[in-house]
């Protein structure tokens, strides 16, 4: 046994999977105590906001710690903040169907290109083919608005008492304040979702969901399909042909269209994520009862159970003494395989409207699904909301299929290098 | 020919077979289930307005006579069969008064078309990088292999996302939306043909993809076992040149792989549908999805019949295939 186990985890394919699978794992474990709170909670009230810190405004102006900084880029990154590069295109784009000559306009001199754009710009004059167009000139004017101004601002404060404003302090361009020490700043590593629920927060906890409903599945589909196969290959006979006629029926019959047809008789109140589990598994057993099968017919007839026989040894305790080890290592392959299609699995029924119900749980699936079919992401350029869900669903079936493959070249000696 | 017509009858009999369960399935799945499914129709169809009882109890018994389930269950099942016979599939509840036929009718032609040249494409593609694999072995090996391992992992849908992000969006080298222009009409003629050939690109290829990493792992195993066989060293001893045993060594390893491509083709059409849907293709995954949105159940129902039907037909193609090209089979018949 030991080993076996020190051949398993000697540096290799098994090795490298296994750490991918443990970190996902232990990332599902140990985020929820670090941030800790309702992972599907709608902290924000915006669509898809991207990925970054955010700052209190409010907070930040009440900071009382204020520091001087005067950084020689400052007024430059300010003007870039809001006039993007496309923002220069668009503006020459615009002077030059006014008829400016296109060699006048130096998109990179930003003084000369705004002077021109003030000086040109007019709302009245409807240049732009469609009312979009139209309309994103009067916003890009409305932008850039005050982009030179480096005035002080003043902030002024309601009193309900007076029904004043009264003035609370000035802000300057050089004005900063330390982020620790404003009260309210939140951090979103993957921004957040289209209910504003905090994206990252919600993969974790949509990838711990995932991984039970594989752990589920696969055990339903493990048991399932061990029991069969032994019964099918240690008994043979009609017990062998009644199995394997439904073994070969269910090998044809695509899993994931009975998964279809089962999932939407389940009403979709009725249909939490153990549910879609269990469904998974019912349906993903052939594989295991396949393999376990013939290894069984295999063994079955060797001098070690054989003499098990004559000494009048119990079935069950043939069955678990002298047959089990012998193919524990398939089963545990097979396994391995079924957690990662039933992830799968889960993730497409989900796609198409039939996962576990939306209200309680996130799994990977449902948040492709609101993410993509519900709220089309990917259109819109919320990339957030969609790779990181790609990408771990992807590491989950690349790492155990690794340790699957390691365990294949141990046990399968022909396949080593 | 003996030994044909006896591995082709049994096949055909074995088709048949799993065709009648999978009828048997498509019926009394859905009527397994816990809960009336008629009531749940009647309130999900009649939604907020359906506060008449009158007309609650009437819709009720208009769907119970239409589905036929005030008769007994054997009885049903006779009907359906019937039904199903005449290629009457009942009127589609989200497209009424089109028979659900005529809906899976148009979208049979797009999933084909798609899904099955896709398919073979990508099974080819694997077979040859993975045969390279167990061939090269050292560094080719040991990038394409998790590389492969890697792409065989991403869902369907999501290489779909991916493509249609990178491609579609970012770069706009392709169309992503349907499976035409939008506008047109399906009709004969270069212009249209042109657009089917530009909307075709990014579903044909996410499918390639991921049939690729699949298809590709299990020729590099099939390939080193037969590298690794007997007939291999003694040809060698025998002084035989490399490129010949290569050569047969391929031809043996190909053909575990045509089993391995039917044994996955209802994995694999599956997970394509999952992909049509991403991108809008007018198929039978769009129209499923459709249905399952509508609750439209004649339409769900017909279009996982559909789906099983070309799964099972896809199986006893490769079957008959297998046992054309593989002369050990016609031999173990006469046993």
């Amino acid at each position: 046994m030991k080993n076996t186990l020190r051949q398993v985890f000697r540096p290799g394919k098994f090795l490298a999977g296994f750490i991918i699978f443990a970190f996902i794992l232990l990332l599902t474990v140990l985020y929820p105590l670090f941030n800790p709170g309702d992972p599907l909670a709608m902290i924000g009230l915006n669509n898809f906001t991207k990925p970054g810190t955010y700052v209190s405004v409010y907070d930040s102006l009440n900071v009382n710690r204020t520091f001087v900084f005067k950084l020689p880029d400052a007024a430059e990154k300010r003007i870039g903040s809001k006039l993007f590069p496309e923002d220069r295109e668009t503006i020459k784009d615009y002077l030059t169907r006014l008829g400016l000559p296109e060699d006048s306009i130096d998109i990179d001199d930003t003084h000369d290109l705004m002077a021109l754009w003030w000086n040109n710009y007019d709302p009245a004059n409807q240049i732009g083919k469609t009312i979009a167009e139209r309309r994103a000139y009067t916003a890009l004017d409305n932008k850039l608005a005050g982009i030179f101004v480096s005035e002080d601002l003043e902030v002024l404060q309601y009193d309900p008492g007076t029904d004043e404003y009264v003035r609370k302090k000035m802000v300057t361009e050089n004005d900063y304040v330390n982020v620790g020490d404003v009260a309210n700043t939140i951090w979103l590593p993957l921004g957040t979702d289209n209910f504003g629920a905090d994206m990252l927060k919600k993969l974790v906890s949509a990838i711990g969901t995932s991984l039970l409903i594989g752990l589920i599945a696969g055990v339903v589909a493990t048991m399932i399909g061990l029991l069969l196969g032994l019964l099918a290959g240690y008994l043979g006979g009609i017990a062998d042909d009644v199995i394997m006629f439904f073994t070969n029926l269910f090998t044809v019959i695509p899993g994931f269209i009975l998964l279809i047809l089962i999932s939407y008789s389940i009403d979709q109140s009725r249909r939490g994520a153990t549910t879609v589990a269990i469904v998974i598994g019912l349906t993903s057993w052939v594989w295991t009862t396949r393999s376990v099968r013939a290894q069984v017919i295999s063994l079955r007839n060797r001098d070690h159970v054989n003499l098990s026989k004559l000494s009048g040894h119990s079935l069950p305790r043939i069955v678990v003494g002298d047959i089990l080890p012998y193919i524990a290592s398939y089963v545990v392959m097979a396994f391995i395989l079924q957690i990662s299609s039933a992830i799968l699995a889960e993730a497409g029924l989900s796609m198409l409207g039939l996962g576990p119900k939306t209200t309680d749980t996130a799994t990977l699936g449902l948040v492709m699904e609101w993410s993509i079919m519900k709220s089309a992401a990917h259109i819109s350029g919320a990339w957030w909301a969609y790779y990181p869900v790609i990408i771990v669903i992807a590491l989950i079936s690349f790492s155990l299929n690794l340790m699957n493959t390691g365990l294949d070249q141990i046990f399968n000696p022909q396949l080593r290098d | 020919m003996k030994g044909y017509r006896k591995y082709f009858t049994r096949k055909i009999l074995w088709f048949l077979i799993t065709l009648v369960s999978a009828v048997i399935l498509n019926f009394i799945l859905p009527r397994l289930m816990p809960g009336d499914p008629i009531a749940s129709i009647v309130s999900k169809i009649g939604g907020a307005g359906s506060n008449n009882p009158a007309a609650t109890q009437a819709m009720y018994e208009h769907y119970q006579n239409a589905f036929g389930l005030d008769k007994p269950v054997i009885q049903q099942f006779f009907i359906y069969v019937k039904n199903l016979l005449r290629g009457d599939f009942g009127l589609s509840f989200s497209r009424y008064p089109i028979p659900v036929s005529e809906v899976i009718g148009n979208a049979l032609p797009w999933t084909i078309g798609l899904q099955f040249p896709a398919i073979i494409v990508g099974w080819f593609l694997g077979n040859i990088l993975g045969a390279l694999a167990a061939y090269i072995r050292k560094g080719f090996d040991k990038v394409l292999m998790p590389a492969m391992l890697f792409l065989g992992g991403v869902p369907a849908f999501g290489m779909a996302i991916i493509l249609l992000v990178i491609f579609g969006i970012g770069l706009q080298w392709f169309p992503f939306q349907g499976g035409y222009p939008p506008g047109m009409i399906p009709h004969m003629s270069w212009k249209f043909f042109a657009g089917i050939i530009s909307h075709y690109h990014l579903p044909f290829w996410s499918i390639v993809l991921i049939s690729v990493g699949g298809q590709s792992l299990g020729m590099r195993s099939m390939s080193i076992y037969e590298l690794n066989a007997d007939y291999v060293k003694y040809s060698r001893y025998m002084g035989i040149k490399d490129r010949k045993i290569v050569g047969y060594v391929f031809r043996n390893a190909m053909l575990p792989q045509i089993t391995g491509l039917a044994l996955s083709i209802g994995t694999m059409i599956s997970g394509a549908m999952v992909a049509e849907i991403v991108f809008s293709y007018p198929g039978l995954g769009t129209t499923l999805l459709q249905g399952i949105r509508e609750n439209d159940y004649p339409l769900i129902s017909a279009s996982t019949f559909i789906i099983t039907l070309m799964v099972l037909t896809t199986v006893f193609i490769l079957d008959i295939i297998y046992g054309l090209i593989d002369p050990r089979i016609k031999a173990s018949q006469y046993e």
